[in-house]
């Protein structure tokens, strides 16, 4: 047994020194376990099968509930039978908006709160009844025997028409969901003082987050009490809003979501499926497993919203920006739910520039609400200004890559403050010499001078994401037990990024344990620790440091079990892993496995708490993309021949991790610019035309280059938190589609302002072009 | 692949869509649509003896993993379903239910296929193998080792129906060019675009395989 005690520490490695109680431990100048390739903590579980995601959960008695959607854009229910319904082989509950237990539910959309199920329709996709039978196809047939009848109401899916005059209104307040304005110094005179002016129209269509797990979840009952397995990226934010619409204790509502098969935003909370299931279960007296089906996620789980904005920039003959005034109309669908939320931050806080106006509408049309989806509102921004960069670059004959340079900001304009740590100069200078950017664009040019109808382009963004500094608050416990090995407690999600594996690196990094021997607990409302959802690149800076908190904890209570079996001051004691040694005499010294307190309770508990972020400092990770493309000018077809990453996250704590998200980034931004598109047919019926994965394209494996590359930029950042971590998650897919839309432009001369740009849409224009 | 490729590249490989694919390895939503087909085929084309109402149950006797399962069906449950509910073989995911994700790939006589699109009744006589049938015990096969080794996933939903994938390609192809491992994958979709990193697990389980 010895042996293998000894088995649990990393052997040989330092460990970093236990700060005194009271005082914030030192930054990590050296680190041995974090930055390494580590495999994923949970892998096996992962490619085994044996990891439960909610939608593989059965349950002794579980049924199945279906939802039955409203089909019409904008309609008023006017009738729901369910006597037939109620009737159906194996039909064990029914729902609808008369029944007493959901009459008098509420359903929240930021600021709005309606009913839950509301008679008025204002989106395809609506829930207009529910039902739970003992099979799902059992389920599906009850929901087509319930009778509705609707009166069908003139929709507005357009949203530059939704503020027109005949444009139905959508709510009583009619359909601006509000403005937001902005402004610093006087783009009159920035104009004025610019030797080129210009001004394009850009749009981005809306995309869906259509993770691989469908939503749902599965809820039961024991008496007062509810259990809910949700595909979720925070338990407590499901607890907390479920407790509120259903009025229960928190104490009584207990969220489990263990694995999730990915999110992008759109799992945030719950969703109105959650009530669903809950009181379908309620009804039944069953547990009730409710995933909805890829369809219905179509309709009524998110979306980043459209965009149509406008971008007038001037710049002098020497490449400094003087002045940039940009405007955006974005839908946040029939409710308000964000639909220009920070669309504007790009233009605010990128690149310097001392005159900046931005002003933004965000409008109600008749399809599904928004949810948050990856760095909300950046990647439709970068769009227009990235592509604007390399506009006044090209009319100024300055690199694309220079002219950002020239206008690096030295503080965060947006915020009026510093920055911590700033890598954008680097994410670009850096990136383009790994890239080797230079070259690149002689080859491609010298390339399209011969005779040839494959035309090569290569083009660049940059970045900077809204947040990503994380911040409190956060709790996580560590146990150390007796024979050495660790459990870590943590509410967090892990939607994906190696959350547990980061963290399990971070805890073994502080107490000397080899990471395999960490277990972690995580994402469940009743046994692991209070957590914000994993979303906007805040989980590794908000929790990492939590959990060095934890393991300094309990190195703490540690060296003060020893300091009674050795008889000299904690003090005077150094952790070392394996063993705690006197810094005065190095023969006092004692095995942690022998702390007689430690074998005595078998246990040390360590609580860490999220210290709060610097005081009037921003942290905020940057990145910068270079993509080289080919374009067959006869066909439109488009192939990406490589690309780079470019990012400054601050210190990387799993390698392996941290390239996958970054690969995971470009490929999500390949389809926001090249395949994605929600349709609505705007003209005639309103609804949903591609609802599905074969109408509705992701990039799949023949869409990505094989050429990918990671640059992590690592600065120094003791200011952000004690592990110098900001977020990566979302930066990765902020410049990609403008990258791509500038190297389109050197391929093909054509300046592609809406998005996506797909061999149709490539033909379209060459076309156009070839006709002049 | 680097920026020296032919010129003729572009156009081939988006030439190669997910029709393409289906066409490559008889799989996927074709695959499924035809597996009746097939399968009436392969076991001679007599009429069937009775038409089953989709409420009926049937008794089918199922080869999965090596074992024989007999369950009770309706007509219509898909062997997905059957899978995962009725079974409880929940390593094989569902991802669209209509043959576009390849989350629920498993292997119907060696060749990859979507559970997703596949009747369980069709699968009678057939020989099933899911995820949990890579297993040896508690050890991971080889191109699940490699997926690990590689990072080939990050939130893992996709994972089972890209092993499944790969572990059908080595079989066929057990020394894949990279476009044969594309090709091979093109009918699995992965929302959190791991594909580099499966790409280079395909690799290593090949060599992996072959050793």
């Amino acid at each position: 047994m010895a042996e293998q005690k000894n088995s649990y520490y990393t052997q040989g490695l330092s460990v970093p020194e236990t700060p005194a109680p009271g005082e914030e431990p030192a930054f990590w100048k050296q680190t041995h376990v974090v930055g390494k390739r580590l495999p994923r903590v949970d892998a096996y579980e992962r490619v085994s099968g044996a990891a439960v995601y909610p939608s593989d959960i059965t349950l002794p008695n579980m049924i199945y509930g279906a939802v039955l959607r409203c089909p019409h854009p904008h309609a008023n229910v006017t009738k729901v039978d369910v006597s037939r319904a109620k009737k159906m082989p194996g039909v064990r509950a029914v729902i609808t908006g008369q029944t007493p237990e959901a009459k008098k539910l509420k359903w929240k959309y930021n600021d709005y709160s309606g009913p839950l199920f509301d008679t008025h329709c204002r989106f395809e996709g609506e829930a207009v009844a529910a039902v739970a039978a003992d099979t799902h196809f059992q389920a599906w047939d009850a929901v087509r025997a319930i009778d509705v009848a609707y009166e069908v109401l003139p929709f507005v899916a357009d949203h530059n028409k939704a503020l027109s005059d005949d444009a139905p209104d959508i709510h009583d307040s009619g359909n601006l969901v509000g403005t937001d304005e902005y402004e610093r110094g006087d783009v009159a005179r920035g104009f004025d003082a610019a030797d080129v002016v210009l001004e394009q129209e850009y749009h981005t269509q809306s995309e869906l987050h259509t993770p691989m797990e469908l939503h749902g979840c599965v809820a039961g009952w024991d008496k007062d009490r509810l259990t809910l397995w949700e595909s979720t990226q925070g338990v407590y934010a499901v607890q907390s809003e479920i407790a509120e619409i259903l009025n229960l204790p928190l104490s009584k509502v207990r969220v489990i979501g263990h694995y999730m098969g990915g999110g992008f935003g759109s799992k945030l909370k719950p969703g109105k499926y959650t009530v669903l299931a809950a009181l379908l279960a309620r009804q039944s007296g069953r547990p009730v497993k409710l995933i909805l089906t890829r369809e219905e996620t179509y309709l009524c789980t998110g979306n980043r919203p459209a965009s149509t904005m406008h971008l007038k920039a001037g710049v002098k003959k020497d490449g400094t920006l003087t002045a940039c005034d940009f405007t955006c109309t974005g839908p946040s669908g029939a409710y308000p739910a964000g639909g220009t939320a920070l669309v504007d931050w790009q233009i605010r806080d990128l690149y310097a520039c001392d005159n900046v106006r931005c002003a933004s509408k965000d409008v109600y049309i008749n399809a599904g609400p928004a949810r948050p989806f990856r760095a909300p509102g950046h990647p439709q921004a970068s769009w227009a200004l990235e592509q604007m960069m390399d506009d006044l670059a090209d009319k100024i004959g300055m690199d694309p890559v220079a002219l950002r340079l020239k206008n690096i900001p030295e503080i965060s304009q947006g915020r009026n403050q510093p920055y911590t740590t700033t890598g954008l100069k680097q994410c670009i200078e850096k990136g383009a010499e790994q890239f080797g950017w230079k070259k690149a664009v002689e080859r491609a040019k010298a390339h399209n001078q011969t005779d040839t109808h494959i035309k090569r382009g290569v083009g660049m963004g940059a970045c900077v994401w809204f947040v990503g500094g994380g911040g409190p608050p956060s709790t996580v416990i560590i146990k150390l037990f007796r024979d050495g090995s660790v459990n870590l407690n943590m509410g967090a999600s892990d939607i994906g990024t190696g959350t547990k594996t980061v963290m399990a690196m971070v805890a073994a990094e502080e107490l000397g344990v080899a990471p395999e021997v960490i277990q972690i607990e995580h994402a469940d409302t009743e046994t692991t620790q209070y957590a914000t959802p994993s979303g906007g690149s805040k989980t590794v800076p908000t929790e990492s440091p939590t959990v060095r908190n934890a393991a300094i904890a309990v190195k703490r209570q540690l060296l003060e079990m020893a300091s009674e079996d050795l008889n000299v001051p904690a003090s005077d004691l150094d952790y070392e892993g394996a063993q705690i040694i006197s810094r005065n005499d190095k023969n006092k010294r004692i095995k942690v496995t022998d702390v007689s307190r430690l074998k005595k309770r078998g246990v040390v508990v360590g609580v860490g708490y999220r210290g709060p972020n610097p005081p009037k400092k921003s942290v905020n990770p940057f990145a910068a993309q270079f993509c080289e493309l080919a374009v067959n000018t006869k066909t439109g077809e488009m192939q990406i021949l490589r690309f780079l990453s470019a990012n400054d996250s601050g210190r990387v704590l799993d390698r392996l991790t941290y390239d996958n998200q970054v690969f995971g980034g470009i490929v999500m931004g390949i389809g926001f610019g090249m395949t994605e598109f929600r349709q609505l047919d705007a003209r005639q019926t309103g609804r949903l035309c591609n609802r599905n994965w074969h109408d509705y394209k992701l990039p799949t494996a023949l869409d990505v280059p094989v050429d990918m590359e990671s640059l992590p930029i690592e600065i120094d950042d003791p200011e952000a938190n004690n592990t110098g971590t900001k977020g990566l998650g979302e930066p990765v897919t902020i410049p990609t589609a403008a990258a791509i839309a500038n190297a389109l432009f050197m391929a093909t001369g054509i300046r592609f302002t809406r998005a996506p740009v797909n061999p149709i849409e490539m033909r379209r224009h060459l076309t156009a072009k070839k006709e002049g | 692949m680097g920026a020296q490729n032919s010129d003729n590249n572009a156009a081939k490989r988006e030439g190669m869509t997910r029709r393409g694919f289906i066409q490559a390895m008889g799989t996927g939503a074709v695959g499924a649509s035809l597996s009746g087909a097939a399968l009436a085929a392969s076991h001679g084309n007599e009429p069937p003896e009775k038409i089953l109402s989709a409420k009926d149950t049937v008794k089918i006797h199922l080869h999965i993993n090596g074992a024989d399962r007999a369950v009770l069906v309706e007509p219509r449950w898909t062997l997905l379903y059957v899978l995962r509910e009725v079974i409880g073989l929940t390593g094989t995911k569902e991802g669209c239910s209509r043959g576009e994700c390849g989350a629920c790939t498993v292997l119907v006589d060696g060749i990859p296929r979507y559970a997703c699109m596949t009747l369980a009744v069709e699968a009678q006589n057939c020989h099933i193998t899911t995820l949990e049938g890579l297993m040896q015990g508690e050890e991971l096969g080889p191109v699940q080792t490699a997926f690990v080794e590689e990072d080939a996933f990050q939130c893992g939903y996709c994972t089972p129906g890209q092993i499944m994938s790969v572990h059908g390609l080595l079989e066929k192809t057990p020394r894949p060019s990279m476009d044969e491992i594309r090709i091979g994958v093109s009918g699995n979709l992965c929302r959190c675009g791991a594909y580099n990193n499966i790409f280079r697990a395909a690799r290593n389980a090949a060599e992996r395989k072959i050793k």
